[in-house]
């Protein structure tokens, strides 16, 4: 919403400053989203006086003029007519810069004469589009600067433009003199009164308005009057400025007219061309499929239940939101019909939003307009028209009655301390709601018809505090809840994010933060991509579906990063995945990536390519860091984006899985353009099983000081027995006196012969009562080695 | 005997080995070496001459022992220092690699804001990405006619033909979980509820996806100047400063009211943020009494309780602390990025040891 500081004075008698005022703006809630100081640029430009013109010896429409100027007498040549002894004109000295030919002023020499500056018309000021001859002021003392000239005798021309952003709430602050009765609630003026014109019904029109039955609750009330013998043209200059300075343009006076009033006084209209109306009008709902070609030039087809203003012809407007083409006002219009409505802001709001259209007019009435205002705006519209576009009345035409919106909130004003924390006399609360609007009556208070947002009680207490300004409010400390050192807040769930995120930046991954939605081939490579999880709108067809997986986001990621030359990477990502598209089909999930190698080639050899391994360490240290059991199973089969036989579900029990590791399917990396090959892990921190215990305790340590013994074993089994088998098998030998089983070895065919592999271990003793024996030590061993062959089929290496 | 003591000492301070001093020792103090054989002469003398020539015979033993060790060990370090003058490394050499991981800066500054106000009391709260249009709209006094569904440049779901549900929509704010978490634990309540957000909306300062922290405080008796306070704390403590300038503007969201966006003082200088100083206001949330028709959507009873809401970017405040230039980076994962703005995994934000450092 733009309005210029002349435009507010009209409302509002003050003599505050632009920064006054826009502070009080921002402070009431009208947050002031900028100034255009429109004489900034004419700051520079000073008043001359011409003290003698003559002839240029060698250009017969040039003058050489000696101009009296703040700076003295200086010679100007210049070309204007109007260049002559004893006017009052604006002068450029050299170094000033003119807006109007974007050129900065210099001294030169125009045939053989120099030239100290020039003498400016209002083109070349930007002032308007008059540049027959130079500016002539009617007063003016030289050297006074020609913005203060102008401020005093035409305001309008140099004011600033003050914009401000609207919220919801105030559609009242849509018009200036709503603006202007928040600034003078808040005591920066005084409301000047708006008198509600007459104007005299001369005849009865012969267009008349009907709204049918089930339309009446979109189009409570309409107001028209017909004007004949205007004659419509360029609206007056003070007219034209101001729409300018708001960025408007200036059509023709009837249009004009009905723009001016929606920003005046938040009263949208709309004009029709009586003479191209056929018949009377009728106010109704579309059956569907109508057309209309409105204002904009486009044309429009209206759904089932929209509202139409529609004459014999068919649809003339599109109820509340744009006039049509068929009747609008042209140059030529002598009989013009103005019509002022209320219309249902939710009906309005639903038309103006399936249909597509942001027009002044449907930006109002979706807020909501004053409805009482409704035939006071039509009789302001008409009043100006007749006064400067001649032509005679009608009398009113009308059609259903304005709605009663009356309603009244007690105000309560201890409401305003218990609520915000402000102390404010009652008898200044009332006297702020009193100037916005409100009528008290006792302690009740009866809300103005422009006010449809002061819905209750907590709408009083806001208006009070927003116009007592906000800024005064002073903190109070907020008790807390208990007494002492506050307990922890976080949920172990989110415990164990936290923990799992920085595990892996521990573990030398990089996090990332990437979208929720990706493109729905990559969300198919990752069991997602089903219309569940579809978005109906998304921005571009990149992010088309709520992603299943983590994984693909990651794989996104380093696909960008390998093409900007990074090969190896280990990113990370913890956060939520799409099972479903309804609230709460979504899981938690913790996934890495590794792609390249460990790290860049090195002097010592250590770098190597990533490998399935390096993903099972992470995915482990990762568990183990969130409380998940040591004792797990690794089982086969995961979903298809992994490679088939380089892969391992974590699990405890064949359902319960805790997460995946694994190569990456060289077809997903090839989808996905992503160099390969690539090792990753997702894990399911919710599956991980809640500590059984309550409390921090540890329990005791269980620990002997006698000797451990390890031994060393190698069996020669097939290839592709796992390794987990052994070490359980082993584990069983003696449960009481085996505390560890590792695999420290593994060699796959040679002198073994195809399909064999031999698996070395070392089994670590821990006595608890005595220390071992020779002979005890090979009972155990020979225990094991029983077991590991009936488990695997396998032999003792010899 | 000086004799033999001079003779043997010299030998081994002579001695350019371990082998040669290990003749010596025989040669000297063996089973068969001379001072072995002087002490079997021992037993042809006299008492007397036995009672000075057994002590003296000792000590030179023990003498020629200690001059032994001393020399071996003497020979031992420099044989050491020897071997040690031949093992050199260039130091300079690189070290094998070790990756460096780091923390998203969102990530980061959710568990600032969380230590900030767990100390406050608030815990957390949270709720689903993907919501219905009642918990993201409705129940916050946003009817479906509003102004603010249109501005808020909405994402909806797909619907599947023959379902006439509403079409559900990912959350625009974090304010749902406001309402499922009053339903959910009625009141007294104080939570913050941090997360992932959507609007449809992608440019030089939006990105489709951007992260909000919620707060809410429910009692009987909290007020505005509460809420001034709590953000009055957070901001000095978030932003590490002593003291801060909070300028409440009135404004309107339909679920407060009164409503007010939150500006700080702060100066820009070279493009440098300073909180705390300056002529600047920067508009950091917004926020208000919590309205009671948000209340009862709640299932709480807006006769009997009342209370603050408030709502920031995650992301904005991290820009404006941290110094992130663009929104858009935060999601692209350039690996320069996140090394650069990333944290180190174990600089966990408490208040004891500090945020940031």
């Amino acid at each position: 919403m733009k309005f210029t500081l002349s435009w507010l004075k009209q409302h509002l008698d003050t003599t505050a400053s632009v920064d006054e005022i826009t502070y009080a703006l921002t402070d009431l809630g009208l947050e002031v989203e900028g100034v255009e100081d429109r004489g900034a640029k004419l700051a520079d430009f000073t008043i001359g006086k011409v003290l003698s013109a003559e002839k240029h010896p060698d250009a017969d429409r040039l003058r050489v003029c000696q101009v009296a100027t703040d700076e003295g007498e200086k010679q100007i040549i210049c070309g204007a007519p109007n260049a002559r002894e004893g006017i009052t004109v604006v002068v450029a000295k050299p170094g000033v810069y003119v807006p109007g030919i974007d050129t900065t002023i210099g001294v030169g020499k125009i045939r053989g004469i120099e030239s100290f500056g020039m003498m400016a018309s209002e083109r070349e000021m930007e002032l308007s589009d008059e540049h027959d001859g130079i500016i002539e002021l009617p007063s003016g003392e030289v050297g006074d600067r020609f913005v203060d000239w102008l401020a005093e005798n035409d305001p309008a021309k140099v004011d600033p433009v003050i914009e401000i952003a609207i919220t919801p709430n105030r559609p009242d602050a849509l018009g200036v003199r709503g603006i202007a009765r928040d600034l003078a609630a808040r005591g920066l003026g005084t409301m000047r009164p708006n008198p509600v014109p007459e104007v005299e019904g001369a005849f009865v029109s012969d267009i008349t308005v009907s709204i049918d039955d089930d339309t009446l609750d979109g189009c409570p009330a309409f107001f028209g009057r017909l004007i004949r013998g205007v004659q419509n043209g360029p609206s007056p200059a003070w007219l034209q400025d101001r729409l300018r300075a708001i960025g408007l343009r200036p059509i023709s006076f009837l249009v004009d007219v009905t723009n001016y009033f929606t920003y005046d006084l938040n009263r949208p209209l709309h004009v029709f061309d009586a003479d191209k109306v056929a018949g009377n009008l009728r106010v109704h709902r579309a059956k569907g499929g109508e057309e209309i070609a409105a204002l904009d030039e486009k044309t429009y087809t209206f759904q089932p239940g929209q509202m139409i203003i529609s004459d014999d012809n068919g649809p003339e407007s599109i109820a509340g939101v744009m006039g049509g083409a068929e009747t609008g006002c042209t140059e030529e219009t002598v009989n013009v019909f103005v019509e002022s409505a209320y219309w249902d802001p939710i009906q309005i709001a639903y038309t103006g939003r399936a249909l597509k259209i942001n027009s002044d007019a449907r930006y109002r009435f979706e807020r909501g307009v004053d409805p009482a205002f409704t035939p006071v705006g039509l009789d302001h519209a008409c009043a100006m028209i007749l006064e400067h576009a001649g032509g005679t009345a009608s009398s009113v035409v009308s059609a259903g009655a304005i709605p009663d919106t009356s309603r009244a909130y007690r105000l309560n004003a201890a409401r305003v301390q218990s609520l915000v924390g402000m102390e404010i006399h009652e008898s200044e609360q009332r006297q702020t709601l009193t100037a916005l609007g409100f009528k008290l009556e006792g302690d009740m208070a009866h809300v103005p018809s422009w006010r449809p947002d002061v819905m209750g009680e907590a709408d009083l207490v806001e208006e009070v505090a927003r116009v007592a300004s906000l800024t005064k409010l002073q903190g109070k400390p907020l008790p807390r809840l208990t007494d002492g050192v506050p307990k922890p807040v976080m949920t172990p769930i989110q415990r164990r994010e936290q923990i799992a995120r920085r595990t892996a930046a521990a573990l030398g991954y990089n996090e990332c933060v990437t979208y929720s939605f990706i493109d729905q081939a990559s969300a198919k490579l990752f069991g997602g991509g089903a219309d569940a999880t579809m978005l109906e709108n998304p921005i571009s067809s990149d992010m088309s579906h709520m992603r299943p997986a983590l994984l693909p986001g990651l794989l996104q990621a380093a696909a960008r990063n390998q093409a900007r030359g990074f090969a190896d990477l280990a990113l990370f990502e913890v956060g939520p995945a799409f099972h479903g598209g309804e609230p709460g089909e979504q899981h938690l999930l913790v996934s890495g990536l590794l792609v390249g190698r460990t790290g860049p080639k090195d002097v010592h050899s250590a770098s190597r390519p990533v490998d399935v391994y390096d993903v099972k360490a992470d995915a482990e240290a990762i568990l183990s860091a969130i409380g998940a059991p040591a004792k797990v199973q690794i089982m086969r089969g995961a979903q298809n984006w992994w490679h088939p036989g380089r892969h391992g579900k974590i699990c405890l029990g064949p359902k319960k899985v805790l997460g995946v590791f694994g190569e990456l399917h060289p077809r997903v990396l090839e989808a996905m353009d992503v160099k390969g090959p690539a090792m990753a892990f997702t894990l399911w921190p919710t599956e991980v099983p809640m500590p059984r215990k309550a409390g921090a305790n540890k329990g005791a340590l269980d620990i002997s000081d006698l000797q451990a013994v390890e031994r060393d074993f190698a069996f020669v089994v097939d290839a592709e027995v796992e390794a987990l088998t052994l070490v359980n098998a082993a584990m069983g030998a003696d449960k009481a006196l085996i505390e560890d089983v590792r695999i420290f070895d593994e060699f796959i065919g040679g002198s073994l012969g195809e399909g064999k592999k031999s698996l070395a271990l070392t089994v670590r003793l821990q006595p608890k009562d005595a220390t071992l024996k020779d002979a005890d030590i090979e009972a155990v061993a020979q225990k094991v080695v029983e077991k590991v062959t009936k488990a695997t089929g396998g032999t003792l290496r010899g | 005997m000086d004799d033999l003591k001079s003779k043997y000492l010299t030998q081994i301070a002579d001695a350019a080995d371990e082998a040669s001093l290990e003749d010596i020792r025989i040669a000297a103090v063996g089973k068969k070496g001379e001072v072995a054989l002087k002490m079997r002469e021992l037993g042809k003398m006299t008492a007397e001459e036995r009672q000075v020539a057994g002590p003296a015979l000792n000590a030179l033993k023990s003498e020629i022992n200690s001059a032994l060790a001393a020399k071996k060990a003497a020979l031992a370090d420099a044989a050491l220092d020897e071997r040690l003058r031949s093992e050199w490394l260039d130091v300079t050499l690189p070290t094998r690699t070790q990756r460096r991981g780091t923390i998203h800066p969102i990530s980061q500054v959710t568990e600032e804001v969380t230590a900030i106000f767990a100390e406050m009391g608030f815990s957390v709260a949270e709720g689903p990405r993907i919501d219905t249009d009642w918990y993201n709209f409705d129940a916050l006094n946003i009817p479906g006619h509003h102004p603010a569904r249109a501005e808020m440049d909405t994402f909806y779901m797909h619907r599947a033909e023959g379902d006439n549900r509403p079409p559900h929509v990912l959350r625009t704010h974090t304010s749902p979980v406001q309402i499922r978490s009053m339903e959910a634990t009625g009141a007294p309540t104080r939570i913050i509820c941090p997360g992932g957000v959507y609007r449809a909306d992608y440019d030089q300062t939006h990105t489709p996806m951007f992260h909000q922290v919620e707060g809410l405080a429910i009692d009987r008796d909290i007020s505005m100047a509460n809420l001034k306070w709590v953000l009055e704390e957070f901001v000095k403590s978030y932003f590490e400063v002593d003291g801060v300038d909070l300028r409440f503007r009135a404004s309107h969201f339909p679920f407060t009211e009164p409503s007010a966006e939150v500006d700080i003082r702060c100066s820009w200088e070279g493009g440098t943020l300073k909180v705390g100083e300056g002529d600047d206001w920067l508009e950091i949330l917004g926020s208000g009494m919590v309205h009671p028709k948000v209340l009862e959507a709640g299932g709480i009873d807006p006769t009997e309780w009342q209370g603050f809401a408030f709502g920031m970017g995650i992301d904005r405040i991290a820009m404006l602390k941290y110094g992130v230039p663009d929104l858009r980076a935060f999601f692209d994962s350039d690996l320069r990025w996140l090394r650069h703005y990333g944290f180190a995994a174990l600089d966990v934000p408490t208040l004891h040891g500090g945020l940031s450092r």
